[in-house]
């Protein structure tokens, strides 16, 4: 029913987006249906929206605490913890010696007892040093204990390739962490995002993994008075419509949200409209938006920068021709890296990643606006 | 040879080139690393030093497996692993002790207490009298030397090393010395610790300082050799740099070869599909891409 809506809805002109979105998920709450920054005049980094976010909750909770190594005296390794422990203290700000298994299970074992931690991983690639206590422990305890225990606990860090850091300091670990009931996983790109999945994410009474990007610690974005106001939360689950089209849907996360945007704009010079949806979050996927895009597009390129073999596009594209078959006027583009450990040289690694022309080139192809040999172009 | 990352020394004496570490920091095409992995993350396999991996404290207990398998080979050898004062807190350090002493396996264990694990000093890192006595409660004899007095330091290791082979069983060794250097390039260390600590022992106490000394008492060394030492050796370095810069970067098919011993059906194809796809698009790709 709701493709039919959508087909309907989408032919008429005039009909405001805005007007579009509140009547097709109008279980989004207000906040994230308004995509205009109607007073946008504040640009922030990501690095100061999650240094805010964390900030703001410590302030309201004093069960909130952050934990890892380098993030008080250092300031955090990447700076997203600065100032932090000089506002509330050591008790709140711990800095760990250097053994992930150690603070990721005194973490979870705080979470059991009501405290609420924030563990940062200094890259989610050390994160396989404690990953039993985040998927044996954090995920299951709700579960196993039948509800008696639940834990509370968020950890967080920068997640997928940087530049020029090789294979152990460059894996994307959304499918992982995404593939395991119990947990929940978020994907900010903006600083809209970062502020409010973060919020988000430590006000949830169960484990969140939060997969950052040191790329995008830097970056800036403009935020609304109400992003910036304390009590801004985003619904976890909800993917955004970063940019509306009509002739092709591309799903994409953190940084390669930025991608697709300029890959969108490339492609409307060409006269292809694409739609980009921005995902938040891999546990839960939004299904529902990804399916109503695709519904309205009939064309799907999903993007990530992890391995291909049982990825997010992996997902994403099952769920598709599981929901919408009927709909799909092409097969399914699915961008990924490459199915190599990241090499270091520059030259190699850039190949090992995608970048805004193969996300054009497989619009293209799922378009039909180029030569079909197969798998080619 | 397990290092960590702060071993380079122990590469250079065993033979490793100037225009080889070079080669490696560049990433480029005739490095032995086909450059494949970061820069210092040297490795030889013709000096058989382990090519260095980022995850601290994953090396020692694969040290101790190396270790066990030269003793069932009954070689007239034995495993040297590095570590830093911080990877003793990591859970495989832990591992790789209790495994050497309980197997006897012939490792010795070298861990440069320097004092720093980025920001993090000992004192916050373990409340233990240092790591000898973590060894010692391993059941490993372990002993604590003075870093920065080479002459300590080739006694202690030359020693422990006979121990290690004649009686296959493992040592540690705790060599006391303070990290003069930032913790790396990224890294502005006066943020957290004071310049005059620094200075210090970068002039009292520094190992070079003290060696120098001792050797130019001896009559073996003056200022002359020094200085003309330390300009040969400037000139060195910067001409391999100047020539790893000048280097090609490595081929497209490194990007896929290594992976699996025998390069895959579906990876030959990913490889066509990119040559492919660099040729119809030439303008997507940088032209400095060797294919």
């Amino acid at each position: 029913m709701w493709g039919i809506l959508r087909q309907k809805a989408g032919g008429v002109t005039g009909l405001s987006s805005q007007g579009l979105g509140n009547q097709m998920l109008r279980l989004r709450p207000v906040a994230s249906a308004m995509r205009s920054y109607s007073s946008a005049t504040k640009e922030m980094t990501v690095r100061d929206a999650l240094n805010s976010a964390l900030d703001e909750e410590m302030a309201a909770d004093p069960n909130v605490f952050v934990m890892g190594e380098e993030v008080g005296e250092y300031q955090g390794a990447y700076k997203i913890t600065k100032g932090l422990l000089d506002k509330y203290g050591p008790e709140r700000v711990v800095d760990t010696p250097i053994t992930e298994a150690g603070f990721a299970g005194i973490g979870v074992g705080s979470a059991y007892h009501g405290l609420r931690p924030v563990i940062e991983f200094m890259t989610f690639n050390f994160s396989m040093q404690a990953i039993d206590h985040v998927i044996n422990s954090a995920a299951k305890s709700n579960y196993m204990s039948a509800g008696q225990i639940n834990v509370p606990i968020v950890f967080r860090g920068p997640n997928g390739p940087a530049a020029g850091v090789g294979a152990q300091h460059s894996q994307c670990y959304g499918a992982w962490f995404g593939a395991v009931p119990g947990l929940k996983v978020l994907v900010p790109y903006s600083s809209e995002d970062a502020r409010g999945l973060l919020k988000a994410a430590i006000r949830d009474p169960d484990p969140v993994v939060f997969l950052e990007n040191e790329l995008l610690y830097g970056e800036s974005f403009p935020v609304s008075a109400e992003v910036l106001d304390s009590s801004f939360c985003l619904p976890i689950g909800k993917a955004k419509i970063e940019r509306e089209g009509k002739d092709v849907t591309i799903t994409a996360f953190s940084k390669m949200v930025g991608y697709a945007l300029k890959a969108a704009e490339i492609l409307e010079k060409d006269g292809i409209n694409a739609e980009v949806i921005n995902l938040r979050s891999i546990r839960p996927l939004d299904r529902a938006t990804i399916n109503a895009s695709v519904r309205k597009t009939n064309r799907l390129v999903t993007v990530e920068e992890g391995f291909p073999q049982h990825g997010i596009g992996a997902e994403i594209c099952a769920s598709v021709v599981e929901d919408s078959f009927g709909y799909l006027d092409a097969p399914v583009e699915r961008i990924a890296g490459a199915d190599v450990p990241t090499p270091y040289a520059a030259n190699l690694e850039r190949m090992a990643f995608p970048q805004i022309e193969d996300i054009v080139r497989a619009a293209k192809r799922a378009c039909y606006r180029s030569p079909m040999a197969a798998n080619a172009s | 040879m397990y290092s960590l990352y702060r071993e380079p020394g122990v590469l250079l004496w065993r033979g490793f080139t100037m225009q080889e570490f070079a080669n490696q920091c560049f990433g480029n095409n005739i490095g032995h690393g086909k450059g494949r992995q970061m820069p210092i993350h040297y490795g030889s396999k013709k000096l058989n030093y382990i090519t260095i991996s980022s995850p601290l404290a994953t090396q020692l207990p694969q040290a101790v497996g190396m270790a066990y398998s030269l003793k069932m080979d009954k070689k007239d050898a034995c495993v040297v692993a590095f570590f830093g004062d911080g990877t003793t807190s990591e859970g495989d350090f832990h591992a790789a002790l209790n495994f050497a002493a309980v197997m006897d396996a012939p490792v010795v264990f070298i861990c440069r207490n320097n004092g720093w694990a980025i920001s993090t000093q000992v004192t916050e890192q373990f409340r233990s009298d240092g790591v000898v006595v973590k060894g010692q409660a391993y059941g490993i004899p372990s002993i604590r030397v003075d870093g920065n007095d080479a002459l300590a330091v080739y006694n202690v290791v030359r020693s422990a090393r006979e121990t290690a082979i004649n009686e296959q069983r493992p040592i540690l060794i705790e060599a006391m010395t303070y990290r003069v250097s930032h913790h790396s390039t990224s890294d502005d260390s006066t943020k957290y610790r004071s310049k005059d600590v620094i200075e210090y022992w970068n002039t009292v106490h520094s190992p070079i300082t003290r060696l120098r000394n001792w050797v130019e008492r001896k009559g073996w060394w003056s200022d002359k050799e020094e200085s003309e030492l330390r300009i040969h050796t400037m000139k060195q370095v910067k001409h391999a740099i100047d020539e790893a810069e000048k280097e090609e970067m490595p081929l497209l098919r490194d990007m896929f070869t290594d992976v699996y011993d025998d390069l895959p059906s579906n990876l030959m194809e990913q490889e066509t599909l990119v040559r492919e796809t660099i040729q119809r698009h030439p303008k997507d790709f940088p032209k400095d891409m060797p294919l």
